[in-house]
């Protein structure tokens, strides 16, 4: 497959007559020429997208299934399975997109072979109200973070997204912590944005909830 | 609008993605509402805190264990050729 260069609009034009210009005056993502030297078989390509992602895709994993070695594993099979299945991505997402939806649905493959686990989908957890309408009405302390040293506070934020619904947690992680837009969430996700929006809302509530018991003013667990 | 309107329209309020009309009501209840305002307020205090703190390590030794793991395994599968591969030290 060639690679997309600016110097490619004028073919471009000729394939897809009505395309935007603000497209076509878009340059190329970089990425779109590293996947194409992968397509290639060029291994310093491969790796070079493997450095760009695999913090992004770690994490990911890890928010979703909660287990350091389940996220070990899935970021390896998911550049692998990238690697493998490189022909079939179109560039019609980013790359970054593409390698998301792959460490999402792993994750919560790995999550439906956990015995003990009854989340299995995107799909469930999704019927609660519960914490979705705010109760705690507290304003926090100005900069609570800074009364937690630092494995405190990451200990807090383990334990309370650890808390939410897959479902509602894995499009928070995306879209509010690895900065997805909602569109690509929603692709990610193979959701349409409302449900997009409406989990992002009941997340960043149910979050802010748990939260107030650290952070508000006059907590019994503030410090 | 009223409180539950309000919650309705928070997520395109965060996200910038408001009309100009409704962002007008939007701005009207929070000036009158304190319950919401503190909501705003703490919500985004919620994302920033997320943002701002990863409470996920990533260390520089998982980061190479990982590659170097993909990679061995991507070689292994015959689909890159082994001469761009990095040879390995050899054991003396």
């Amino acid at each position: 497959m060639a690679s997309l260069t600016p110097s490619s609009e004028e073919s471009l034009t000729a394939l897809v007559p009505d395309l935007p210009a603000d497209v076509l005056a878009e340059p190329p993502h970089p990425d779109v020429e590293l996947v194409a030297r992968a397509k290639a078989g060029d291994a310093a390509a491969f790796e070079k997208l493997i450095r760009q992602y695999e913090r992004q895709i770690f994490r990911t994993a890890q928010h979703i299934t909660q287990n350091r070695e389940d996220a070990e594993d899935i970021t390896q099979d998911v550049f692998f399975k990238a690697f493998q299945k490189l022909d079939q991505f179109q560039g019609n997402s980013k790359f970054s997109t593409w390698l998301v939806r792959i460490a999402v649905n792993e994750s919560l493959m790995r999550l439906r072979k956990r015995k003990t686990s009854k989340t299995v989908s995107m799909d469930q957890d999704v019927q609660t109200d519960e914490g979705s309408i705010p109760r705690d009405f507290a304003e926090w302390r100005p900069n609570p973070e800074q009364n937690y040293n630092q494995a405190e506070l990451a200990e807090i934020l383990r334990k309370t997204i650890a808390g939410l619904p897959p479902g509602f947690r894995t499009v928070f992680t995306l879209r509010d912590i690895e900065n997805l837009s909602t569109e690509e969430t929603a692709e990610a996700l193979g959701l349409s944005v409302p449900a997009v929006k409406s989990r992002l809302l009941r997340a960043r509530l149910q979050l802010r909830e748990r939260l107030s018991r650290y952070f508000g003013k006059g907590k019994e667990g503030s410090k | 609008m009223n409180c539950t309107d309000f919650l309705a329209k928070l997520t395109d309020y965060f996200d910038g993605q408001i009309d100009p009309d409704l962002l007008a009501e939007v701005k009207e209840h929070l000036s009158t509402c304190c319950h919401c305002d503190v909501v705003v307020n703490t919500t985004r205090k919620t994302i920033d805190v997320y943002r701002g703190h990863q409470p996920y390590e990533f260390p520089e030794e998982l980061s190479d264990r990982l590659r170097k793991a993909v990679m061995d395994r991507c070689f292994k599968s015959g689909t890159l050729p082994e001469v761009e591969k990095s040879p390995d030290p050899q054991p003396r």
